[in-house]
């Protein structure tokens, strides 16, 4: 069994043990990156130098008997959307091609201070919209278990790194089930934290009320592990709550007794791949078999949880993304042919004495704005913002923004309802296993609609989590969906301990 | 189509996006879709229902008003598209062009 | 006002609230600093940055809109207000949209010339929004660019919008005196016009009295203006150019042609011209900004503020005239002054016990010498204790008014007491013996004064004073009259 093949958790005991060199380990990841990369394109960016020069300290302070952080050794990949001092952070949008932070997001100080390896960037949507990758304005990742199929997204590089295991860990974003639907789909473990669990701050914003970071890796036990660093307040960002985080490594193994699972009526309609809704019903049978009792919830208005969630997540990005202008950092589109092209419009309007159309022309500045927007952006970004600012505008708030607040809250309301009577909520994260490259391509609503089962965790602010659960006939992973009550993530991280701990779907690799 | 052409157009500037022709006439299929599918959402009696604009509720999250360092220029314009010493420099906010 | 029409004007004014720190960051708010030195990730709105509400800032507000009379919700938010402007990192400013901080109050203004009645102005409401930065327009080798300092670009800002309550440029100007005045009694903004610190932007417009009942003019917002004169002067011109306008076209505020207006004041040519807007209309798109989130007041909270502003400039002009005899004029002239010098006045009427007495003299010696070196009350040479000390001693006519100035200016100038100063001019008090000594020596000398007064004409007495004064500067005129007359009636 190859070193790579060993979780997180067991990398770190031989790390601490000494019986393991962060260097080794660093190495072996980027020979690994080598050997796969090349296909899976799961990273934007990999800092060989930067992290064997980390790795080389941290060896150092170990063997001087220094006193070392949480991860000390481990290396890390993260989405490329969190800002890291002096790297690349593109977001994989042309827009931010060569920009480079001056400051570091909270969730990179906490696994510097951690002695994380940070490994290098991964591929993603452009500014997370979108759940198969394709969005990327750089490279299209593929899924490690078949070249020809989407790694899911947004969160898709870190998901297919962790899979293809390039790296023990990785971290990611999840706006509408970024992180659970690639983790699915590339069969790894993947959470997304209750939302203020882990600041925001540094991360780009996609949708300021929806966003949350959260860890990437094969097993529950790595995710504790790495979301045990990744929580907690940050007076950085005021929408982080002030509440302790809990020793989630110490309760992980621990199995849950007489554990309540919710199984939503309405999610097992038509639209689920039969493969899909078999290996979910086969997991509940684990859960059954290990003691747990399962109970029919219904969430009559989780069939808004698309439209409310493109209407709000829309709402917010067209604001988010306006600071992407060309004025103070960023791409601009180039200002000597812009000029000229008004210069020939004025000249074009004027001659035929249209003045309507020359007080309507663009200002040199306005002109500028919108080619540097134009260049920067790619359609399914465009698209989002078109929406939102759609949305919002005069006349229509209330039909669209307002009404899906107004739903928002009903949504809230079916899942604290359900939660009265169970401890979790239990169901498939996408409809499908992977799907093709290209193969939703020109059909945005149909992209949409998979974020089906995942868009109301992230509307309701609560924890939710992708374990792998089986796979495919034609062998492409399989995620089981489970869902906590905000701040639950303790309860989230045991269950699927306690699943993989009966299982060993997480286990197998491409 | 629940969204015209000339809407799609007026919303890009706003956005200030710039769309070609083939653009518009594409975003307006798409869009026209989208807000077709989202137009579901009439269907739900949300009468005296409470907006929820965030998962959380009031928290006060203050910050005492202490000065602390700000970038330095340089650090501050290093992004910048183009400047000078001092500036960020973009085409001229007033006038024609 | 016998004009066929009346003047309709509301203030929008943005005053910066005195914080070390910006808004939302830790950034400097200090004014002057070197282009882009007071910026960080957060003000400059890079990506991922977030804001966090400076406690001090929200306090501030809430004072103001106390002290401004308005209702304080329960509930208020922070909202985003969409629009692209290169001094506008972000592209939207977090400011208040629909549940502001406060709403709903008013402010007295009233003309101690007469010119107008005392009045109420309402205020609209009152909200805390983030400033944007510079932009500077640099016509630099042809090619017409501008230049972004974004230095100011978060600092907080209270947006304080009145009703169109004024009815002419000097009720306007009322309220900009006496708003200025309240901010700098509660300690909430320096209102430095030259520094921005405090902005003005006028809404007018005219209700022409027509055959077929009142008719509104178009609205104009004017901006601009650098001072509270030029902002009655631009009001000026806009109601004599709106009522021309009026005159020659006759369109009405919502007829074709009548839209509302931006027009700047050229402090040069003292006229007022049309800024064209060239924007598609705008559309803010405000949304609560899901970084912020809501704010809850307590009553009690609000109470502990309205308890903690301090006696405030109306009250305290009253209280001027009703304790202290103090002219509302003088009252104003006082406390328009700000707080130093009325309890610089307070302890000298106190001490001296005439506060008439005492508003003339700060009201004209002290202001005089404070006005000429531009000095505030503290660097006055004469500690209230001395001034009123020399008061007594007029008042009591150990001084006359005129000897009293002497013995100030003696006092100013070499900073010595009421004691000292009047040593170094000579004067001593002469006591009566003595007084009626000379008095008996004159009348020796002069017997047909003495005949003369005798016989009624008690102007005579004239004479002797001037002699008096001359045998002893020191004599009190008065007291040399009323014992040459006791010494002529006893014979
Ligand atoms: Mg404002
Ligand atoms: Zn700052």
């Amino acid at each position: 069994m190859g070193l790579l093949e060993h979780t997180a958790t067991e990398l770190l005991d031989r790390l601490q043990s000494g019986s393991l060199g962060a260097v080794e380990l660093t190495k072996a990841c980027i020979e690994q990156i080598e050997r796969c990369d090349g296909q899976v394109k799961a990273f934007l960016h990999i800092d060989a130098k930067g992290s064997l020069e980390q790795a080389e300290a941290i060896d150092r302070r170990r063997a001087a008997g220094e006193p070392l952080g949480r991860l000390a050794g481990l290396p890390v990949a993260v989405k490329d959307l969190a800002c890291q001092a002096g790297q690349p952070t593109t977001c994989a949008s042309r827009m931010l091609a060569g920009f480079r932070p001056p400051y570091d997001a909270t969730v990179i100080v906490k696994l510097k201070q951690a002695d994380a390896v940070l490994l290098g960037r991964t591929n993603m949507d452009e500014f997370a919209m979108g759940g198969s990758t394709e969005n990327s304005a750089f490279q299209k990742t593929t899924n490690p278990w078949n070249p020809e199929r989407i790694p899911g997204g947004s969160s898709g590089g870190s998901a297919a790194c962790v899979a293809a295991r390039m790296t023990p860990l990785a971290v990611g974003t999840d706006t509408g089930g970024s992180i659970r639907c690639p983790a699915a789909v590339c069969g790894v473990t993947g959470l997304k934290p209750s939302y203020g669990r882990v600041s925001r701050f540094g991360v780009v914003a996609f949708a300021s009320s929806l966003d949350q970071v959260g860890p990437i890796a094969q097993t529950a036990e790595d995710c504790a592990l790495l979301l045990e660093v990744l929580a907690g307040h940050d007076p950085n960002d005021s929408t982080s709550v002030d509440r302790p985080v809990p020793a989630y490594t110490q309760t992980v193994r621990q199995p849950l007794d007489g554990l309540r699972l919710g199984l939503v009526r309405e999610h097992f309609s038509d639209g689920l791949d039969r493969e899909v809704e078999r290996a979910v019903r086969e997991a509940i049978a684990v859960y059954e078999s290990l003691g747990a009792t399962v109970d029919e919830v219904s969430l009559p208005h989780n069939r808004y949880a698309v439209a409310t969630y493109y209407i709000i997540a829309s709402c917010e990005a067209s604001a988010n993304l306006a600071r992407y202008s060309g004025a103070h950092y960023g791409h601009r589109a180039d200002e000597r042919p812009l000029l000229d092209e008004l210069e020939a419009e004025r000249k074009r309007l004027s001659e035929a004495g249209d003045a309507a159309g020359l007080e309507a022309m663009d200002t040199a500045l306005v002109r500028m704005y919108r080619h540097s927007r134009a260049e920067g952006f790619g359609p399914e970004v465009k698209r989002r913002i078109m929406l939102g600012t759609y949305a919002l505008s005069a006349g229509y708030y209330d039909a669209y923004y307002l009404k899906a607040l107004r739903v928002r809250r009903l949504i809230w309301q079916d899942l604290a309802e359900a939660f009265k009577r169970v401890d979790l909520i239990v169901g498939p994260v996408t409809p499908t296993p992977a799907y093709k490259l290209g193969e939703k391509a020109g059909d945005p609503l149909a992209m949409y609609l998979l974020d089906l089962y995942t868009a109301s965790t992230n509307l309701a602010g609560l924890a939710g989590l992708s374990v792998p659960c089986g796979f495919s006939t034609s062998g492409l992973p399989i995620g089981l969906h489970l869902q906590a009550p905000p701040f639950e993530e303790e309860r989230l991280l045991r269950a699927a301990a306690m699943f993989q701990q009966a299982t060993d779907w997480h286990t197998r690799t491409p | 189509m629940a969204i015209s052409r000339k809407q799609v157009e007026d919303v890009s500037l706003l956005a200030r996006l710039l769309l070609s022709e083939a653009e518009l006439d594409q975003m307006t299929g798409q869009l026209g879709k989208v807000l077709e599918y989202v137009a579901l959402l009439r269907e739900v009696d949300t009468e005296g229902v409470e907006p929820m604009a965030h998962p959380l509720d009031v928290v006060d999250a203050f910050r005492d008003d202490e000065v602390r360092p700000s970038l330095g220029r340089d650090q501050a314009l290093a992004n910048a598209p183009s400047r000078d010493a001092e500036c960020y420099r973009v085409p001229a906010v007033l006038g024609e062009f | 006002m016998n004009e066929p029409y009346t003047i309709l004007i509301g203030l929008e004014v943005h005053v910066q609230l005195l914080t070390r720190s910006k808004l939302f960051c830790g950034c400097s708010t200090q004014f002057g600093a070197p282009p882009n030195t007071q910026t960080c990730p957060v003000c400059i709105g890079l990506p991922g940055a977030l804001p966090v509400m400076n406690r001090q800032a929200v306090a501030l507000a809430l004072r103001t809109a106390v002290a401004l009379n308005c209702t304080i919700p329960r509930f208020t938010k922070w909202d985003r207000k969409q629009y692209f402007y290169p001094d506008l990192p972000k592209g939207y400013q977090i400011s208040q949209f629909d549940l502001p901080l406060s709403q709903n109050g008013w402010l007295e203004i009233s003309d101690p010339k007469g010119a107008f009645e005392l009045k109420r102005v309402g205020i609209t409401r009152a909200h805390l929004e983030e400033d944007a930065g510079k932009s500077m327009h640099d016509e630099a080798a042809g090619r017409a660019d501008s230049r972004i300092d974004l230095n100011r670009s978060g600092t907080p800002l209270l947006e304080i919008v009145s009703e169109p309550d004024m009815r002419s440029p000097a009720e306007a100007r009322a309220y900009l005196t006496e708003l200025k005045l309240l901010l700098g009694y509660l300690g909430v903004s320096d209102c430095n016009m030259q520094e921005g610190s405090l902005r003005v932007d006028a809404n007018v417009n005219l209700h022409v009295a027509t055959p077929a009942g009142t008719a509104a003019t178009p609205i104009a917002e004017v901006k601009n203006m650098n001072s509270f004169r030029a902002v009655e002067r631009a009001l000026a011109y806009e109601v004599e150019r709106q009522y021309r306008q009026w005159q020659e076209r006759g369109i009405r505020r919502g007829d074709p042609g009548g839209h509302k207006t931006t027009r700047g004041w050229d402090e040069a040519r003292q006229t007022t011209y049309e800024q064209r807007a060239k924007e598609e209309s705008s559309d803010y798109r405000y949304f609560p900004d899901p970084d912020l989130l809501p704010l809850i007041l307590n009553e009690a909270e609000v109470d502990r503020i309205r308890s903690s502003l301090g006696e405030l400039p109306a009250a305290l002009r009253a209280r001027l005239v009703a304790d202290y005899a103090v002219t509302p004029y003088d009252a104003d002239v006082l406390v328009n002054q700000g707080r130093p010098l009325v309890d610089y006045y307070v302890a000298v009427a106190e001490a001296c016990g005439d506060g008439k007495t005492a508003s003339n003299w700060i009201g004209q010696d002290v202001l005089r010498w404070l006005n000429e070196r531009q000095e505030p009350i503290d660097a006055y040479p004469v500690p209230a204790a001395e001034l009123a000390a020399l008061l007594k001693a007029v008042i009591a006519g150990e001084l006359t008014t005129s000897r009293g100035r002497e013995v100030l200016a003696q006092m100013v100038a070499e900073g010595v007491s009421v004691e000292q100063a009047m040593k170094r001019l000579g004067i001593e008090k002469v006591d009566d013996a003595d007084l009626e000594d000379l008095c008996r020596q004159l009348l020796e000398a002069n017997p047909k004064i003495a005949e003369q007064v005798r016989s009624g004409k008690e102007k005579a007495i004239g004479a002797l004073i001037g002699q008096a004064k001359k045998q002893n500067p020191n004599a009190d005129p008065g007291r040399v009259k009323d014992i040459c007359l006791a010494l002529i009636a006893r014979g």
